[in-house]
């Protein structure tokens, strides 16, 4: 037997061949078949068979033998496990395990004594061998019907029995999941009381046999009901169909478990073999068994799992169960011993561990004294595990320390530098700074200060010392002695008389260097006597303080001299200077004395002079002489002989002088040393206020910074200041340099505690001369000193603060923070001992490099250097020479200046690294044509946007492709007069073109800027609203009544081509055409009566054909119509109907292309093709020429006569996508031959309705196929002057009226042509139409009103998008239009609208919608409380209730001073109150809570108006005249083209008529007048009218009509031109063209 | 899984092609039962251009489409690569990406009605322009092999690679 997969695959038994009963088999093999059900064991075990046979066969015995199910399996699941030992436990003490243990048999242990044990073993054994030999035979029987294969008849109500049992068996046996089938089955047995009874029993039975299960044990196991577990999972469908079967095998069963113990072994064992029959007979196929995957509830899972997992609580433990029982927890803590703080660890965390050890065995051995988890102090490992990371530099984490690089320079930055080519390398300039000296310092204490002095003056000590002065005049003074001496000595004996000479100098000398010893010896004795104060002041303030701060000390070094050699040396210095002097004095004396004779002399013989003189006036006046005399007397003073220097004196003196500045004899010559080797007072022992001072000290630091040509370089290490004020630094400073230095500067800097850092002072640092190189510069000292001004609240003195050393504090001292920076700068030297040192040719890289070598600075002085102006003098001076190299920098300097700014070369560069992608020179990259062709492409430049396949080769590229271009920029500004024939209008046209190219541009800009729409296509979020339409379309029916066109599908115009794009015209029909008159060969009214004459049979024209009826009935085709569709010259034409009221119905297909195959959005907005829909007359006349033909053949010409055309500009059906309507035909006021048939209609009320708008009308549908996406407008926010309010005010209105409306447009904004949003009501204004107009009818003002509206209708239309490409509705003003002569509706509207409100009408400006035009622009005028609708690009005038009115929809009305939006249901202009103070009809804008604020207009105040100039009108006429009879020529290329003079010129006479009646009221005497003229002529022809804008819409014009198609040969023309000039330049043009043909 | 996937060549003003399809759509393909389970066409494309300017190489820009969870025919990813310069045979993984939904309620109303945000024109992934006003979300990779051809490049002065094509085919597969 195997344990299978999925109970599927049939296993036979391997089993020794036991005896005994076959019947039993089957069971076994059904058992092991459904032990492994799906998933109960995926693996095959074998199972453990064959088993032992028992030593005491008996009749339990043989059952246990025949089912082994006391055995359990192998590896039985745990979970299997655990329930069967519940269950065995549960239901029975007994041995069953035993059996698996066949040696153990016979023990009867730990089992109670049953009393039942009736049971022989004799009988057991019987019953055993019977089951055997059943088992046997019932196991060959199904071996052989397994090979035989054949199906059941009725396997699936047995199978249920099977099932049931093996589900019994199995659960005993192995898994206990099979159990659960149990109770369903059971469930049914009515017996099921009976069978725990039997259980009791069997119990009670097989308590006291080992070994082997009972009979009725192993029975047991087919039908007891274990009903413990009450699973209610289902059981397959098919033992529920067994269910019959069931109860009564179960009957069957409990009988046989009845009789077990009533009824002998033989009766039972045949009712077993029975029932085992039942089995044998069937296939194995049945012993297969289906059932669902087995499954376990989650809540059943989590009920086990809950017995085996141990989840622990996170509520504190109660310390109580952590301690053994009755003992107190002891709380060292409190017990004053010490314990670790212990690390925190969160309090649920802590019970969890605790109550997860509490499950454990001896759990509480974890637990200390005081209830706590055992642990250590701190359990925290106090050694790192990883590996310490060591800092080079303390305080800075290792992951953020820099890594010193050196420098790299990089070779292509290089050429941005301004200089030279050739690079020399690198500089090395070595600043070697060592240290600081502070000579003050804010922190210095009053000893400091006293210190530093007298450091100061110990250096000058030293300094003295080291000259020696004293010394060496000394020396010099007794040589100079002994040369005189000697000179003396000498010249008594040789008398040379240079040496004679030489004495007073020498004797001059020795006086001066005496007195510069004397001098000198005074200094010394001073600065000695100072030290030797200060020393003392410092001794005293040491006492006073009862501290030292400084270590200094001075030593006074006697040196003992010999008094004697001492004492005859002074006396004898003081001998020879006595002696000295006194030769001195006598000198002096004797000169004296001489000046003094000659002194006396002259005073005497002045005295004398006086004493005549006194005399004389004595005479005179007495009184005067002695007032004179007084004053003379007074005046000269006798000279007073010089006295006679005494000896004594002098020697007084000497002394004196000597004592003074010289050492007395014998005086121990003094000589101060001065040492740090005293004892600083330990900061504890000092008073408060030092040890702050002393603290404050430490706290300080400093640094020095670098900066070389004012950048920073480089920076020393923070140092602290020592407590004698020395920092000591000894860093030295590579800088590699390229620039000549210009500056080197140092920066000292003091940093107080952490944060503060101050600039102390700067330094300038020279720079070397070029022979300083590295090693043999010596250390200078630089001074450096600070203003700053610091107080500081301790011992310290401060700086810049005034004090004192006295206690009364009076003598203030001031100090400033000053210092010496000791530091060296000197040039490197190289590897090879070449000095780093710029040469001096080389120094051509900056300006004052170049001025070093030629020594500006000598000339004009360092401040020159920065004004240019100064340097460029001096350049000029100088005579620079330009061509040195070494100049270049500066003559570009010069050059610069020169030329006027004074602008250093910037090299600033917007695409720095532009250069490294140019790949050919600029030069040669504008000389080629390809890149200019593809630059130009790239630019989209119209001519080359879509150029395709730039030539690869430059030959390739003509010259041609620029022309168009060149031609176009040079032109820009010519004006071309040819196209336009007139000069204004070049002008104009002019001007427009270059607007439209800024809007070109600006759209140009615009459509690269993308909003997400234009990218993605997004699905939106549907409203309530559309879900609801979607819901409600679902319940419309599916072909409605009256069927609407459907939306179709929008294409995008990107990926077209020529030839995708139609048009289609579907031509409905017409009312209304002119009819033929009758062939008038006879000249039926030749008379001038025939206006009157038909007028009067106006009303009843069917009188005046009824009376010929045979001839008329047979001329009933009046007129036989067609329509002729042209677009871009593409003609197509419709079949041709009868009658006045023809219906057509039929569509043509016109191809579009668009211009230079560009199919963007915006080319085709500019598209000004027109679609032309004439409607032609086709005539036939016979053109047999022979009446002899007439028989056998038809000849006619086929004529067509011109009627009228509609024109709609293809921009309109591009951005309508669709034109559906009745239009206006245009029908020329004349046509000849023809007549418009008012009255062919039978009911005349018909009629009347119509007859209230004369004309013929036709239905068109247009469109274009596919239906293109119109562009969208700039998406461009424009700058405006109006107020922000205003314009926030427009903006919500705009949004409230478009929620309200969706459809109707709300106009508040427009935009001007400066590109600025304007309010729209500051358009409207009052203006004065031409004065010449209001002249020619004065007295109606009606005609006048319609005189005004033609002639704003004769200004040309030229819709916006056509001349701005793109849909930005630019507005002019009024003027801006007269001047242009060219604009849309609302130009037209605006003004048109301006004139009647000049003319004193109530005037509106309607915001509507219109065929053809679509959004439109229309005037309101109020006449006689009538409303009317004017349409002011035609000039044509409809009341309100007029059905033909083009205008559809009207939206907004517009005043000068308000806006009133349409709230009305309808919009159309018959179904709505124009009346708009209703509020609940229009809804203005300004209103109370918003008043008017009065908008200034921006039109001007008044029109002025240029006369119309007749003569250029002529002139125009005639050209134009020249230029249709040369088209129509040239249309005519086959056949000769005649022109009629005669007809011509009667024509010409026609037309100025007609301008005067503006074409209306004239009737066709025309016809008759010809007829008259010419005679025998069929003449067909008509005018045109048109405003004038330049030729080629004439052209097209006449073209389009179709005249120069007659293709009769004696065919001959006519064409008259007629301009009227209006003011302003605004002209009309008529066209009379007309085919004759000679009637014969 | 059942993907198709639509390719295109965006190329300059300056090329043509002169054989071979611009545009097609492939099978629509499943997902491998073994793994890898990638989704493979295996479509060959042949595509031969002219030029006159190596400005506007032409790219191959992928859109690979597929139903959704409720069937709708969604986009699952769009993406494009350059044609390799180099003659001879490359393999390009293309990052393939979605443009995300302007926000969650569109997400989620796009996911129910199976009209996700597609891109107006695939091409729009070939170039620059108005990318920046889009969000992606990068969704799968795809596999193009391309076997290039070059012809007269290097007379003409460009210096592609080592290898020089014998003839003006330019063979794309997948």
């Amino acid at each position: 037997m195997y344990w299978c997969e999925g109970g599927a695959v049939r296993s036979s038994v391997p089993r020794p061949s036991v005896p005994g009963r076959a019947h039993a088999q089957p069971r076994a093999r059904a058992l092991a078949l459904r032990g492994c059900g799906p998933g109960a064991f995926p693996l095959p075990l074998p199972f453990p068979l064959p088993f032992p046979l028992p030593a005491r066969p008996g009749r339990a015995e043989a059952a246990a033998a025949a089912f082994p199910f006391p055995q359990p399996p192998p590896f039985p699941s745990r979970r299997g496990r655990r329930r069967l030992r519940c269950r065995r436990a549960a239901a029975e003490r007994s041995s069953t395990m035993s059996a698996a243990r066949p040696g153990a048999a016979g023990a009867e242990r730990e089992l109670p004594p049953v009393p039942s044990t009736s049971r022989t073993s004799f009988a057991e054994l019987s019953v055993r061998q019977r089951m055997r030999d059943k088992l046997k035979a019932a196991r060959i029987k199904a071996e052989i019907t397994l090979s035989q294969e054949d199906p059941s008849p009725q396997p699936r109500l047995l199978k249920g029995i099977r099932e049931r049992k093996a589900g019994v068996r199995l659960d005993k046996t192995s898994d206990n999941d099979k159990f659960r089938e149990m109770p369903e089955g059971e469930s049914h047995l009515p017996s099921k009381v009976k069978f725990r009874d039997s259980v009791k029993k069997l119990k009670q039975k097989s308590t006291f046999q080992n070994d082997l299960p009972s009979e009725e044990e192993a029975y047991n196991f087919f039908t007891f009901n274990f009903d413990a577990v009450p699973e209610k999972i289902k059981v397959g469908a098919r033992k529920k169909n067994g269910l019959n079967e069931e109860e009564e095998v179960g009957e069957e069963c409990v009988e046989t478990h009845e009789d077990e113990q009533e009824e002998d072994e033989m009766d039972e064992d045949v009712r077993l073999v029975k029932d085992d029959d039942l089995f044998i007979g069937q296939t194995d196929e049945d012993l297969l068994v289906m059932k669902p995957v087995d499954w376990e509830s989650y809540t059943e899972q989590l009920k086990r799992e809950k017995e085996f997992l141990f989840v622990p609580s996170m509520s504190a433990v109660p310390t109580s169960e952590k301690m053994p029982s009755n003992v107190q927890p002891r709380y060292l803590e409190d017990e004053g011993l010490y314990t670790g703080e212990r690390p925190f660890v969160s309090q649920s965390n802590q019970n969890i561990l605790e109550n997860r050890i509490l499950r454990q065995d001896q759990g509480k051995e974890w637990f200390g004294d005081d209830g706590k988890i055992l642990a250590l102090p701190n359990p925290i490992k106090q050694p790192p595990t990883r590996p310490p990371i060591f800092s080079l530099e303390e305080g800075i984490a290792p992951e953020l320390e820099t890594v010193y690089r050196k420098a790299i320079k990089m070779t292509s930055t290089n050429q941005y530098f301004v200089g030279p080519g050739d690079f020399q390398g690198l500089f090395q300039l070595d600043i070697d700074i060592s240290g600081l000296i502070f000579t003050h310092h804010p922190c210095f204490s009053r000893e400091h200060v006293l210190a530093a002095k007298l450091a100061q003056l110990y250096d000058q000590y030293l300094a003295r010392k080291q000259k020696n002065l004293t010394k060496l005049l000394t020396d010099k003074l007794h040589a100079l002695r002994s040369a005189v001496q000697y000179s003396i000595e000498g010249g008594g004996g040789d008398g040379v008389p240079v040496a004679q000479q030489s004495i007073p100098e020498y004797k001059m000398e020795i006086r001066q260097t005496r007195r510069l010893r004397d001098a000198e010896q005074e200094k010394d004795r001073t600065l000695l006597k100072t030290i030797i104060k200060v020393w003392k002041q410092i001794k005293s303030l040491r006492d006073f303080q009862r501290f030292t701060n400084t270590p200094m000390k001075l030593y006074l070094r006697k040196e003992e001299v010999d008094q004697k050699s001492d004492e005859k040396a002074y006396e004898a210095e003081i001998q020879a200077e006595i002696k000295e002097l006194l030769e001195e004095c006598m000198e002096e004396y004797e000169k004296k004395m001489e000046e003094y004779k000659t002194e006396l002399q002259d005073w005497k013989s002045w005295k004398k002079a006086q004493k005549s003189k006194k005399k004389k006036k004595k005479k005179d006046t007495h009184v005067d002489e002695e007032s004179e005399d007084y004053e003379f007397g007074e005046e000269r003073v006798k000279p007073i002989p010089p006295k006679m220097a005494s000896t004594l004196e002098i020697e007084q003196q000497v002394r004196e002088k000597a004592d003074n500045c010289r050492r007395k004899p014998g005086e121990p010559i003094l000589v101060p040393e001065l040492t740090l080797s005293g004892n600083v007072t330990p900061t504890e022992q000092c008073p408060r206020a030092e040890v702050v001072r002393r603290e404050d000290v430490k706290k300080r630091s400093a640094f020095i910074k670098v900066l070389f040509n004012s950048k920073e370089v480089s920076r020393t290490v923070t140092r602290p200041i020592s407590s004698d004020f020395r920092v000591h630094f000894g860093q030295i400073f590579n800088l590699q340099i390229i620039n000549w230095p210009e500056s080197l500067k140092l920066q000292i800097y003091e940093t107080t505690g952490i944060s503060s850092t101050t600039l102390l002072a700067e330094a300038f640092l020279p720079v070397p001369e070029t022979a300083v190189l590295t090693g043999s510069a010596p250390l200078e000292e630089i001074e450096f000193s600070s203003d700053q001004r610091v107080m500081l609240d301790h011992e310290g003195v401060g700086s810049g603060v005034s004090f004192s050393f006295e206690a009364d504090g009076s003598n203030k001292l001031t100090l400033m923070t000053s210092g010496k920076v000791s530091s060296s700068v000197s040039w490197a030297v190289g590897e090879k001992g070449i000095p780093l040192i710029p040469q001096v040719s080389q120094q051509s890289t900056g300006v004052p490099s170049t001025l070093k070598n030629i020594d500006a600075i000598a000339s004009i002085g360092t401040s020159g250097l920065t004004d240019m102006k100064k340097l460029a003098k001096w350049a000029a001076e100088a005579k620079l020479d330009p061509n040195d190299p070494n100049n270049a920098a500066l003559m570009q300097l010069i050059m610069i200046t020169t030329s006027g700014e004074a602008h250093v070369p910037d090299f600033f560069r917007l695409e720095q690294l532009q250069q490294e992608f140019n790949f050919v020179s600029d030069e040669e990259f504008n000389r080629s044509k390809r890149f200019r062709l593809l630059q130009l492409r790239n630019q989209e430049v119209a001519e080359f946007r879509n150029y395709k396949q730039v030539p690869l080769h430059e030959r390739e590229i003509s010259e041609k492709i620029f022309q168009d271009y060149e031609k176009r920029m040079q032109e820009r500004d010519v004006i071309d007069s040819k196209n336009y024939l007139d000069a204004h209008r070049a002008v104009v046209a002019n001007y427009l073109q270059k607007v439209r190219e800024s809007v070109i541009n600006r759209f140009l800009i615009a459509k690269h800027h993308f909003v997400l729409s234009d990218l993605v296509n997004e699905e939106e979020i549907p409203s309530l609203g559309i879900l609801g339409l979607g819901l409600f379309k679902l319940a419309e029916p599916k072909r409605p009544l009256r069927p609407r066109r459907k939306e179709r599908k929008k294409v995008t115009a990107q990926n077209l081509s020529d030839g995708d794009i139609k048009l289609l015209v579907n031509i409905v029909r017409a009312y209304d055409i002119p009819v033929r008159k009758p062939v008038m060969s006879k000249l039926q009214q030749p008379s001038k009566s025939s206006r009157a004459f038909k007028e009067m049979f106006a009303a009843s024209p069917s009188a005046q054909s009824s009376p010929n009826s045979p001839d008329w009935a047979l001329n009933q085709v009046l007129v036989r119509p067609f329509v002729e569709v042209s677009f871009q010259r593409t003609v197509c034409r419709t079949t041709t109907a009868e009658g006045p009221s023809p219906c057509w119905n039929e569509e043509l297909e016109l191809p579009f292309k668009a211009p230079n195959g560009d199919y963007s959005t915006h080319s085709l907005q500019s598209v000004k093709d027109e679609v032309f829909i004439n409607v032609f007359d086709e005539v036939l006349h016979d053109a047999v020429e022979d009446d002899r033909e007439r028989g056998s053949g038809i000849h006619t010409h086929i004529e067509r006569h011109w009627l009228g055309c509609v024109k709609i500009p293809f921009t309109t059906i591009y951005f309508q996508a669709r034109i559906d309507g009745t239009f206006k035909v245009n029908i020329p006021p004349v046509l000849l031959g023809y007549s418009k048939e008012k009255n062919m209609g039978m009911e005349r009320g018909y009629d009347s309705v119509r007859n209230l708008s004369e004309g013929s009308y036709i239905t068109l549908f247009i469109t274009i196929e596919p239906q293109l996406i119109p562009g969208e407008s700039v998406r461009e926010k424009f700058d405006s002057q109006e107020d922000e309010k205003l314009l926030q005010a427009a903006e919500k209105y705009e949004a409230e009226c478009t929620s309200k409306f969706p459809s109707r447009q709300c106009l508040t904004t427009v935009i001007d042509l400066d590109g600025k949003t304007v309010f729209i009501t500051r358009y409207i204004k009052p203006l004065n139409p031409p004065q010449e107009l209001l002249d020619a009818v004065p007295d109606r003002s009606q005609t006048a009103a319609e005189l005004v509206a033609r002639y704003v209708a004769l200004i040309p239309f030229l819709p916006d998008s056509v001349s701005f490409a793109g849909i930005c509705d630019l507005w002019s003003t009024s003027d801006q239009f007269l001047y242009l002569l060219a604009g849309d509706e609302e130009e037209h509207a605006v003004l048109l609208c301006n004139y009647f409100l000049g003319m004193g009408k109530k005037a509106w400006l309607i915001i509507g919608n219109a065929i053809p035009e679509g959004p439109t622009a229309y005037v309101l005028t109020l006449e006689q409380s009538q409303y009317v609708i004017w349409n002011p690009s035609t000039g044509c005038f409809y009341g309100q209730y007029d059905t033909f009115c083009p205008l559809q929809n009207v939206y907004c009305l517009i005043s000068s001073d308000n806006i009133w939006f349409n709230l009305q249901e309808y919009d159309s202009p018959g179904r709505i109150n124009f009346d708009v103070s209703k509020p609940k009809h229009w809804k203005p804008f300004f209103s109370r809570s918003l008043p008017f604020p009065g908008l200034r207009s921006i039109q001007p105040e008044e029109l002025t108006y240029e006369h119309s100039d007749k003569a250029a009108a002529l002139e125009l006429q005639s050209r134009i005249e020249k230029i249709l009879k040369d088209k129509i020529m040239e249309w005519r290329p086959t056949r000769p083209t005649r022109w009629n003079r005669y007809c011509t010129s009667t024509l010409r006479s026609f037309l100025p008529l007609l301008e005067q009646n503006q074409g209306k009221d004239v009737e066709d005497d025309h016809q008759a007048e010809l007829q008259k003229q010419l005679g025998d002529y069929r003449v067909s022809g008509f005018p045109i009218h048109m405003p004038y804008s330049e030729v080629r819409p004439l052209i097209e014009a006449v073209h389009s009509t179709r005249v120069h198609t007659i293709d009769v040969s004696n065919v001959e023309f006519a064409l008259a031109v007629y301009v009227h000039a209006y003011p302003q330049n605004v002209l009309s043009v008529w066209i009379y063209v007309a085919s004759l043909v000679q009637n014969r | 899984d059942d993907l198709y996937c639509k390719f295109s060549f965006v190329y300059g003003q300056d090329w043509v092609p002169t054989a071979g399809l611009e545009e097609g759509i492939s099978q629509i393909t499943s997902k491998s039962s073994v793994l890898p389970t990638t989704l493979v066409w295996n479509l060959p494309i042949d595509i031969t251009f002219k030029s006159t300017n190596p400005f506007g190489w032409p790219q191959i820009v992928l859109s690979v489409y597929g139903p959704d969870f409720f069937g709708h025919d969604v986009v699952r990813g769009y993406g494009a690569v350059h044609v390799p310069f180099v003659p001879g045979r490359h393999k390009r993984t293309i990052a393939m990406f979605v443009p995300e939904s302007t926000s969650r309620l569109q997400q989620l109303t796009s996911w129910f009605t199976g009209r996700r945000p597609e891109f107006t024109d695939p091409k729009v992934v070939a170039q620059g322009e108005g990318r920046e006003v889009t969000r992606v979300r990068s969704q799968g990779f795809v596999t193009v092999c391309f076997n290039v051809m070059t012809k007269d490049l290097h007379k003409l002065g460009y210096d592609v690679g080592s290898a020089q094509g014998p003839g003006p085919q330019g063979f794309h597969s997948f």
